[in-house]
């Protein structure tokens, strides 16, 4: 039977990814991730897992890094100055085809900012954060609930998809309270990724049967029998490094792909009353909150007015907003921070329909009449 | 039994960087036109140095069992 | 010989390479894009020859490396390799012996890479003594990025960023591990092969954190810029400047000033992070099982 239990989103985030088999975190202390580190430290041995307090952030990702090659779910967590420091390694993963969740609890900056003060001003960091073109899956939980469901689901495409997953908190989820619907374990569907059945050193590590249109190499954790070389260079399927143009648009090619082509199984995302919608509010993580208090109160007023929210931001859920575009007559972005998504927002209706932006920047979190008064202006 | 063994010299590999002949204590090596060679009726004790401080593998003492010896696969592997 | 590595076949082998080298490297991939002399392509047929002579399986041991001239080391070696990014490669390693501690996790760096920008990993995986094995290729410059000076280039020496001479003092490498609290520290060089290697076989056999510090030489940059002489000249200076660790114990500073140090600096026997780990997780279970 489900159980109702009181917890916080940072704490749902651990006890998620231990269900989504994490065994091993690898972290350094942060505001407002800090909670992440200290239940992991606590759970993990619990359940054979490891927990390791590195010497910095950067550690604390490559860590991750060389866990997950080892064949072990792994996890970092941490905040917007280390999430900075993440960047390089973050990319590593990204090309050699490793899977990892990052957590990245945002709290206002730039900088050392308002550690203990709410924002969501890592959104195109978390995209476009480390250096050259990558693929990248990046989630946001707009609940404890979600925080939770939201981390399995972090894993399970992390390992799908060899890539690092960012899961990107704010910090008015990471520090919220709330009840939580608890599923039974059985109930929960775990993702392992893709691995060599039998080992062979001949085997190239990144070769793929293209004619069954498979994209994703099998993995063979280190110490299985598998001997191979893994880079950050560009590789072609040896897994060795070349300077062929042509293998370094293949893998980039496929990289984007991996993503790209599985939209569905990726994007995830919520319409609240957008049916008959003339209004609609576009929101992610903790924004949310202020956004269902705001649309009930235009309700109230006769305003037609539904919510869109992305739960998955990038890849962003393009395919259903452009869709959803039709009967509107404005949107509203709301979001803690100068404009970000308001960006994708307006690329996808290229004029469509009129697009207002409510922002805050101040570690001050948006009321609902601070988007209900856009969400009236004619 | 005598394994049998010999100095062998891969060109290919040799980047003649000439620490083999310095410190071959027979001065029975040398690099001509940038790759090892032996020197001409020079004695070679099969020591291995050259081969300990080849940083490119090209020089190494082979050593195999003589051919035709029943033991030899057994010994081998 | 039924050794098989990869696409190299017994009969193209055939008076190419060693037994040493076919078993343990990945000959389709040699000769190495080192320079002609460099001292790392010795060093790192003495991690093969030390492995060889514990007789690890290569299945079961992890080569880990970062960025510059030594992390090339990790793609010609025939083991579970990694070449991660700059000086990061002792946090990686971490993450690989903390996941399955059963693996021989052996890392292969560079001066600056191990203790400018990957300083702090080396200095902190020494104090949790967690059981790596870190070779240092100590050629006391940046070499792949044209010669730069380092963390260990002496002062007064030149690089391509001191024009003027360095104005820096140089880093000890194995004695700030062992400051650190690393539970083995030695010194090795290019020359001292035969030294090196059993030092290299000892740091293994040791539990913790384990580091061998390896004078390597770059004739084409330090050698060059600091008039050093081509590779046999530089390998001659370790030869005429080494002197073992007794033999140091005897002399003063200013004897010691232009000498090359080698031998085992420091072993202590500290519980390994690893170990200490799994005893907390069997500590943890059989609690919960007496509880219930």
């Amino acid at each position: 039977m489900d159980q109702v239990v009181l917890m916080q989103g940072n704490e749902a985030c651990v006890e998620g990814a231990i269900a989504a088999g994490m065994r091993l975190f690898a972290g350094y202390p942060i505001t407002p991730s800090t909670e992440i580190a200290e239940l992991s430290a606590y759970r993990l041995p619990q359940v054979g897992g490891k927990f390791i307090q590195m010497e910095d952030e950067i550690a604390s990702i490559a860590c991750a890094i060389g866990g997950s090659v080892a064949g072990v779910k792994s996890m970092t967590a941490t905040s917007g100055p280390g999430f900075s420091l993440k960047q390089e390694n973050l990319g590593y993963a990204c090309l050699a085809e490793i899977p990892l969740v990052v957590v990245d609890v945002q709290r206002m900056g730039p900088s050392t900012g308002m550690p203990t003060s709410p924002s969501q001003g890592d959104v195109m960091m978390a995209r476009w954060g480390t250096h050259g073109d990558h693929p990248i899956i990046v989630i946001s939980p707009s609940s404890v609930t979600e925080a939770y469901y939201q981390t399995i689901r972090a894993f399970n495409l992390s390992e799908r998809y060899r890539t690092p997953v960012i899961f990107l908190m704010d910090e008015i989820i990471g520090h919220l309270r709330e009840g939580m619907q608890m599923k039974e374990a059985e109930d929960i569907t775990i993702v392992n990724r893709p691995t060599v059945q039998f080992p062979d050193p001949k085997r190239k590590p990144y070769h793929m049967n293209e004619k069954k249109g498979q994209m994703v190499p099998q993995m063979a954790p280190f110490g299985c029998g598998q001997r191979y070389n893994i880079t950050g260079l560009i590789h072609d399927e040896s897994g060795f490094p070349t300077n062929s143009t042509e293998e370094a648009e293949k893998l980039m090619y496929r990289l984007m792909h991996k993503i790209s082509d599985n939209y569905k199984d990726i994007v995830r995302y919520e319409q609240v009353n957008m049916d008959d919608a003339d209004v609609a509010i576009v929101c992610y993580g903790g924004t949310m909150r202020a956004a269902q208090t705001a649309m009930e109160m235009a309700r109230a007023k006769g305003v037609r007015c539904g919510i869109f929210r992305p739960v998955t931001i990038w890849p962003f859920p393009e395919r259903e907003l452009t869709a959803a575009l039709g009967g509107l007559k404005k949107i509203v972005v709301a979001e803690h921070n100068c404009g970000q998504i308001v960006l994708e927002v307006e690329r996808l209706t290229r004029g469509a329909c009129p697009v207002a932006f409510v922002g805050k920047y101040n570690g001050a979190v948006i009321t609902p009449q601070e988007i209900l008064q856009k969400v009236e202006e004619a | 039994m005598t394994v049998k063994k010999e100095l062998i010299l891969n060109p290919n590999w040799c980047k003649g960087c000439g620490i083999c002949a310095a410190f071959c204590p027979k001065g029975a090596l040398e690099i001509v036109n940038d790759k090892v060679q032996r020197v001409k009726d020079a004695e070679c004790v099969l020591c291995g140095q050259c081969e300990l401080r080849c940083p490119d593998y090209a020089i190494y003492i082979n050593e195999e069992e003589p051919e035709g010896d029943a033991n030899q696969w057994i010994k081998s592997y | 010989m039924k050794v098989n590595t990869g696409d190299v076949n017994a009969a193209s082998r055939t008076k190419q390479m060693s037994n040493l080298i076919y078993k343990y490297m990945r000959p389709e991939h040699l000769p190495q894009i080192w320079c002609p002399g460099c001292g790392n392509g010795i060093i790192m047929r003495d991690v093969a020859q030390a492995i060889e002579n514990l007789g690890l399986s290569r299945n079961q041991t992890v080569i880990v490396s970062g960025i510059g001239c030594s992390s090339r080391a990790a793609g010609y070696m025939d083991f579970n390799t990694i070449h991660t990014t700059h000086g990061r490669a002792i946090a990686f390693a971490t993450g690989i012996k903390l996941a399955n501690p059963e693996l021989e996790v052996i890392v292969i760096a560079g001066d600056g890479d191990i203790s400018a920008i990957g300083g702090n990993h080396l200095i902190h995986a020494a104090r949790r003594n967690i059981g790596l094995t870190v070779v240092v290729m100590n050629n006391s410059t940046y070499g792949m990025t044209g010669g730069q000076y380092s963390p260990t280039t002496p002062t007064n020496a030149y690089g391509t960023t001191a024009p003027y001479g360095n104005l820096d003092r140089s880093f000890d490498i194995a004695g700030l591990a062992y400051g650190a609290g690393a539970s083995y520290a030695a010194r090795g060089s290019a020359y001292h092969v035969q030294q090196t290697i059993g030092l290299i076989q000892d740091g293994i056999r040791n539990k913790g954190f384990s580091i061998i510090d390896v004078a390597s030489i770059c004739p084409t940059y330090y050698g060059r810029k600091n008039k050093k002489g081509d590779a046999v000249e530089m390998m001659k200076w370790q030869r005429d400047h080494g002197v073992t660790v007794e033999q140091a114990a005897k002399m003063d500073p200013e004897q010691l000033k232009d000498k090359l140090v080698i031998g085992l600096l420091h072993h202590a026997q500290y519980p390994e992070f690893t170990y200490k780990y799994d005893m907390l997780i069997k500590k943890l279970a059989e609690e919960r099982e007496a509880n219930e």
